[in-house]
C-alpha cells in the first residue's frame, strides 16, 4: 500500500495542503479521539474514577470447563482466534485460485464474476446468516439433497463447522477482492518471461505470481481475519448459540450494562490486534520490497 | 483557492447533514417497542402507526410524525435510553424493567385525564408489584411461559413439568433461551426456587441444573425456535404462550406441536411508559390512549398473539372467533388469583450485585 | 488446468448463491416459515410492499448509504491527492496509520469507540439525545473512507506525476489541472472506491447497531431487533427484490458497455 517515491519533482513540498484539511480533522475526530474513549472507559470504572480492575479481570477471571479451572476471557479469546485463523485459512484457498482465474480471464468474464463476488454482499448479512441456518439444520436443504444420493445425514448445524462455514461465507469477498484487485495489475510478461526461462507452472507460481500478490493477500487476510475474530451473530445463529466468541462476550457485556467492561475486553481485543498486525505488516514489507529495491 | 472551496464545500456539507436530522414544525412523537410487536398492516390487519398518524391529524387538524423505533431486549433499550444515547417518548418494556427504570427515576408519571381508555384495562392488571401505585404505566400484553414440544417424537406421558427439558430421553432435541433471565428462570422454577433470589447459593443451583443440562442441548436460542419447532429440528423448547399458535400455523406435515403449562411458571407483563427524556408527553398520552382503543388493541393482540390485559379486547366477539376456542383458553386461562400468582413468579428487578453474579454463571455456562 | 479452474469457479459460485437461492424459494411460500415450505405464493411481495415501518427502514438505509458514499469518496479523493504527494514524514505516516485503523480495527470496536464518544459530547453538549441519523452517517463516512483511499491512492500513484504538472506549466490552475488531467486518469479508481462504499454502508450491521438512535434505523437494525417474534419471509422477498435489480442494473450496463469500445486496459 505504501508507495515508492521516485525523487518525483514536487511543486508543493512541504507547503501546506489544503485538500488533506477535511480528511485530517476527519480522521484525528472520529478515528483516533474514539479509540482515547475505548481506552477511557477501560481504565475507569462507573463513576469514572481511575481503575484497573477491568483490565485485570480480563486476565484473571476463572471458571470450570469440564472439571478443569480455566481463565475465562483467555479461554474465550484463543477460541475466537482459532475459529478465525481456520475461516481466514480457508477463506485464503478458496479465494486465492478465484482471483487468479478472475485476473486471468477476459475482460468481459472478469467484469462478471466481479459483480456475481458483490452480489451477496448487498443483501443483508444478517438475512444470509438466517438462509444458511436453513441449508445446514439436520432438517435441512442440505441434508435432504445427501439423503437424496443415499448420504449423510450430517450433522453440522450447532457445530464449530457451521460457524467456519458461516464465516468463510460471509467474508470470502474481503478475501478475492484485493487479491484480485492487486493481480489484475499484474505484467503477465513476466509470467511468460518466466515460462520461457523454463519454469513450470507451480515454480511460476511460487516464484513470481505469489510474491507480487502479496500486498493483496496481506490486506485480504486482514480483513477476513478481523471481523471474523470479532462477529456474534454468526455465532448466535449458526452456532446454535452454543458457541460463545469475544465479540459475543463485549455485546453481552454491552447489554448486561457493563460498558466499562466491555470497553477493556475491546481495548484489549484492540491492542492485540494492532500488534500482530503490525507484526505481519513488517514482515510482508520485508518480504515484498526487501530484495527486489534498489 | 477552489481546492479551500471544494474542502470547506464538503465540511460544510457533512455538517448541514448531519445538524438538520429532521424539521421539527410538525409535531413528532417517537415510540421505541419490541420488534415485530405491533399490528403493522401486513395480512390485511391495521396499520397501527398509519392509522395513530390519520386519526390524529383528523381529530386535532394538526400534522404528526411518528418515528417508531425497535429494540431487542430489556438490556438493549436500558443500555440506549439510560446512558442518554436515544429519547423516546412511549417506550415497551417489560415488567422487572419498569420496576428498575422506575427505581432509578427514568419514568414520568402518567396523568390518566389524558387516557380515559385505561378503565379498560382489567382489574387483575392494577396495584402490582411493578407499579404498585399505578403510576408508570399501562399494561399492553401478558403472558405465561410454556413448554411446546412435538408430539410425534415426544411420549406425552413424559410431557409434565419442567422435567422434561431436562429428560435425557431427549438429549439433543432440546432448546434452551439464549439469555440468562429466561435460562436461569428455567432452572429456578424446576426447582422451585425464586427467580429473585438474593442469595448466591441459590443462583449456584440453578447454574448446576443448567450445566447438566447443557449436553442435552440442541442450542440456546431466541426467535429461531420458531422456524427450529416448526421444521420438526427440535422437539422441545420453553417459549411464550402466544407464539405456540403461531408456530403452529406453519408447522411441517409430520409434525404435531402440542403445549401445557409447566407449575410453577413465568408470568410476564410488558407495559407502556413515558421515559424522563419524553419531549411531548402528552401526544405521548394520547398515543397511549390509543392503544387502548377498541381497533387498535385488537389488531394488536390479534397480531402479537399474546393476551391482552384489555377488556375491550377479550370480551369482543369477533376476536374470541378469531382467536379460536383452544388459542382463547391457552391464553386466558382462568384468572382469579392472577395477581397473587404474578406476584410471586414474575421476574423482579435484582440489584446489580446479582445481576453481575447471574451474568458470570451465565458466561460460564456458554464456554462450556 | 483449463477444465478444473472451470469446475472449481463452478463450485465457488455455487457455494456463494447457494443462499440467495434459499431466500429466492422462501420468500414464495404461503406461511412464515423459513424452514417448511407449505407452497407458491407471492403474498410476502404484497406483504412487504404495505408494511410502511420495513419501507421507511429501507429507504433509511439507502439514504444513508448513498450519503455516505457521495461524501466518503469526495473527501477521500481530496485526501488521496494531497496524501500522494506528501514526503515520507511524520504526516504522511499518520495518514497511513490511520488509513489503517478502521480497516484493522473489529466493528464491533468501531462501533463502541463511536457511541462513547458520541454519548461523552452529548452529556458535554447537554443533548437530550447523542445517537441519531447525523451519528449514524458519521460512523458509515467514518468506515467507509479507508476503501475509498485505498482504491483511489494507487491509480495516483500509477499516474506520471508530471502530467498534472505540464498542464499547469502550460498555465491551468491547479484545480484545473485536476479536473482535466488527474480526474479521468484515477475515475476507474474513484468508481470502484465508491462502490466499495455503498457496499459497505449497505451490508454493515455492527456499527449501525451501536450508533444509530432515534427515528433513523437503517434495515439489518430492524431485522436484528425482531427477537421477539421471527424472521418472516417479507425480509426474503425484500432480498430477492434487491437480487433482481442489480441483475437487471448488471445487464442493463453491460449492454451499454458493448456499444463503447471496451479494450482500454491492458
Amino acid at each position: 500500500m505504501k508507495p515508492v517515491e521516485r525523487g518525483r519533482r514536487n511543486r508543493h513540498a512541504g507547503s501546506f495542503r489544503i485538500e488533506l484539511l477535511p480528511y485530517s480533522l476527519w480522521s484525528l475526530l472520529f478515528i483516533v479521539v474514539p479509540l482515547f474513549f475505548v481506552a477511557y472507559y477501560a481504565f475507569t470504572n462507573n463513576s469514572f474514577g481511575f481503575t484497573t480492575e477491568n483490565i485485570t479481570k480480563f486476565f484473571t477471571a476463572t471458571s470450570q470447563v469440564d472439571g478443569a479451572e480455566v481463565h475465562t476471557y483467555l479461554l474465550i479469546f484463543a477460541r475466537s482466534l482459532k475459529l478465525a485463523v481456520i475461516s481466514t485459512v480457508i477463506c485464503f484457498i478458496l479465494g486465492y485460485p478465484i482471483a487468479y482465474i478472475m485476473a486471468t480471464a477476459g475482460e468481459k468474464a472478469q467484469k462478471i464474476m466481479l459483480v456475481l463476488i458483490m452480489i451477496p454482499m448487498w443483501m443483508n448479512f444478517l438475512i444470509r446468516t438466517y438462509a444458511w441456518m436453513t441449508i445446514l439444520q439436520d432438517t435441512g436443504i442440505l441434508n435432504s439433497l445427501l439423503g437424496f444420493i443415499g448420504l449423510g445425514p450430517l450433522h453440522i448445524i450447532g457445530t464449530e463447522t457451521a460457524v467456519i462455514i458461516g464465516m468463510v461465507y460471509d467474508y470470502l469477498p474481503y478475501m478475492v477482492l484485493p487479491v484480485y484487485s492487486i493481480m489484475a495489475k499484474m505484467d503477465y510478461k513476466l509470467i511468460e518471461a518466466a515460462r520461457d526461462l523454463g519454469c513450470n507452472n507451480f515454480a511460476v507460481l511460487k516464484r513470481v505470481i505469489f510474491p507480487l500478490s502479496l500486498p493483496g493477500v496481506l490486506s485480504g487476510i486482514t480483513m477476513v481475519l478481523i471481523p471474523s475474530i470479532s462477529t456474534f451473530y454468526i455465532s448466535q445463529k449458526l452456532g446454535s448459540g452454543k458457541f460463545f466468541l469475544i465479540g459475543d462476550a463485549i455485546e453481552g457485556q454491552f447489554v448486561a450494562n457493563n460498558l466499562h467492561f466491555a470497553a477493556a475486553i475491546a481495548f484489549i481485543l484492540m491492542i492485540v490486534l494492532l500488534i500482530c498486525m503490525a507484526i505481519m505488516k513488517h514482515f510482508t514489507n520485508k518480504a515484498v520490497y526487501g530484495g527486489g529495491r534498489k | 483557492m477552489k481546492k479551500l472551496i471544494i474542502a470547506v464545500a464538503a465540511v460544510l456539507a457533512v455538517f448541514c447533514l448531519s445538524g438538520c436530522g429532521g424539521s421539527r414544525e410538525t409535531r413528532v412523537l417517537n415510540v421505541y417497542n419490541w420488534g415485530e410487536y405491533i399490528s403493522d398492516g401486513s395480512e390485511d390487519s391495521f396499520d397501527t402507526i398509519a392509522e395513530f398518524e390519520k386519526w390524529y391529524e383528523q381529530e386535532y387538524g394538526e400534522d404528526i410524525q411518528v418515528n417508531y423505533d425497535t429494540f431487542a431486549s430489556n438490556e438493549d433499550m436500558y443500555a440506549k435510553l439510560s446512558t442518554g444515547a436515544v429519547s423516546y417518548d412511549v417506550i415497551i418494556p417489560s415488567d422487572y424493567m419498569i420496576a428498575r427504570m422506575a427505581k432509578e427515576d427514568l419514568l414520568l408519571p402518567l396523568d390518566f385525564d389524558n387516557i380515559p381508555n385505561y378503565k379498560n384495562i382489567d382489574e387483575n392488571f392494577h396495584g402490582l408489584y411493578y407499579d404498585p401505585e399505578d403510576k408508570y404505566s399501562v399494561p399492553y400484553a401478558y403472558g405465561i411461559v410454556g413448554i411446546i414440544y412435538n408430539a410425534n417424537e415426544v411420549d406425552s406421558a413424559d410431557a409434565t413439568g419442567w422435567d422434561l427439558m431436562w429428560n435425557e430421553k431427549y438429549a439433543g432435541r432440546i432448546l434452551q433461551f439464549n439469555n440468562s433471565r429466561d435460562a436461569f428462570g428455567t432452572a429456578a422454577y424446576k426447582l422451585n426456587k425464586s427467580v429473585n433470589s438474593a442469595d448466591h447459593a441459590d443462583w449456584d443451583a440453578e447454574y448446576d441444573e443448567l450445566m447438566t443440562q447443557r449436553p442435552l442441548l440442541y442450542g440456546m436460542v431466541m426467535d429461531e425456535i420458531f422456524n427450529l419447532m416448526e421444521s420438526g429440528e427440535a422437539a422441545i423448547g420453553a417459549y411464550y404462550a402466544g407464539d405456540y399458535f403461531t408456530m403452529l400455523d406453519a408447522e411441517a406435515e409430520d409434525v404435531d406441536l402440542r403445549f401445557y403449562y409447566p407449575d410453577p411458571t413465568n408470568y410476564y407483563i410488558d407495559a407502556m411508559c413515558i421515559p424522563k427524556c419524553c419531549a411531548d408527553k402528552e401526544l405521548a398520552e394520547i398515543f397511549i390512549n390509543y392503544m387502548l382503543d377498541h381497533d387498535a388493541a385488537i389488531a394488536n393482540a390479534e397480531y402479537t398473539w399474546y393476551a391482552s390485559p384489555n377488556k375491550i379486547v377479550y370480551t369482543d366477539p369477533e376476536y374470541v372467533e378469531t382467536m379460536g376456542e383452544d388459542a382463547m383458553s391457552v391464553l386466558y386461562p382462568p384468572m382469579d388469583d392472577f395477581a397473587a400468582l404474578y406476584n410471586e413468579y414474575a421476574y423482579r428487578n435484582l440489584d446489580q450485585d446479582t445481576l453481575d453474579y447471574i451474568n458470570t454463571l451465565w458466561e460460564n455456562v456458554k464456554i462450556n | 488446468m483449463k477444465t478444473a479452474s472451470r469446475i472449481f469457479t463452478v463450485i465457488f459460485f455455487i457455494f456463494l448463491f447457494a443462499p440467495i437461492a434459499i431466500l429466492l424459494i422462501f420468500s414464495f411460500n404461503t406461511t412464515k416459515s423459513l424452514s417448511v415450505f407449505s407452497g407458491f405464493s407471492f403474498k410476502w411481495y404484497s406483504e412487504l410492499f404495505n408494511d410502511a415501518q420495513t419501507l421507511i427502514s429501507v429507504k433509511n438505509t439507502l439514504i444513508l448509504a448513498t450519503l455516505a458514499m457521495l461524501i466518503s469518496t469526495v473527501m477521500g479523493t481530496a485526501a488521496s491527492v494531497g496524501i500522494v504527494k506528501l514526503r515520507r514524514s511524520w504526516y504522511r505516516r499518520y495518514m497511513d496509520t490511520v488509513t489503517d485503523i478502521p480497516m484493522t480495527n473489529p466493528d464491533i470496536i468501531t462501533g463502541i469507540s463511536l457511541m462513547l464518544m458520541f454519548v461523552f459530547a452529548g452529556r458535554i453538549f447537554g443533548r437530550n439525545t447523542s445517537l441519531d441519523f447525523g451519528t449514524l452517517l458519521i460512523a458509515h463516512i467514518t468506515f467507509c473512507l479507508p476503501y475509498v483511499i485505498l482504491q483511489v491512492l494507487p491509480k495516483l500513484q500509477q499516474m506520471d506525476a508530471a502530467l498534472p504538472e505540464a498542464a499547469q506549466d502550460l498555465g491551468c490552475t491547479p484545480l484545473r489541472a485536476f479536473f482535466k488531467v488527474t480526474l479521468p486518469e484515477i475515475s476507474p479508481g474513484i468508481i470502484t472506491g465508491a462502490i466499495m462504499a455503498f457496499t459497505m454502508s449497505l451490508d454493515d450491521f455492527v456499527i449501525s447497531y451501536f450508533t444509530s438512535g432515534n427515528g433513523f434505523q437503517t434495515l439489518p437494525v430492524r431485522i436484528y431487533n425482531m427477537t421477539k417474534k421471527t424472521v418472516t419471509p417479507k425480509m426474503y422477498a425484500l432480498a430477492t427484490i434487491t437480487f433482481f435489480v442489480i441483475l437487471a442494473l448488471l445487464i442493463f450496463t453491460n449492454l451499454s458497455d458493448n456499444n463503447k469500445d471496451g479494450g482500454k486496459r491492458r
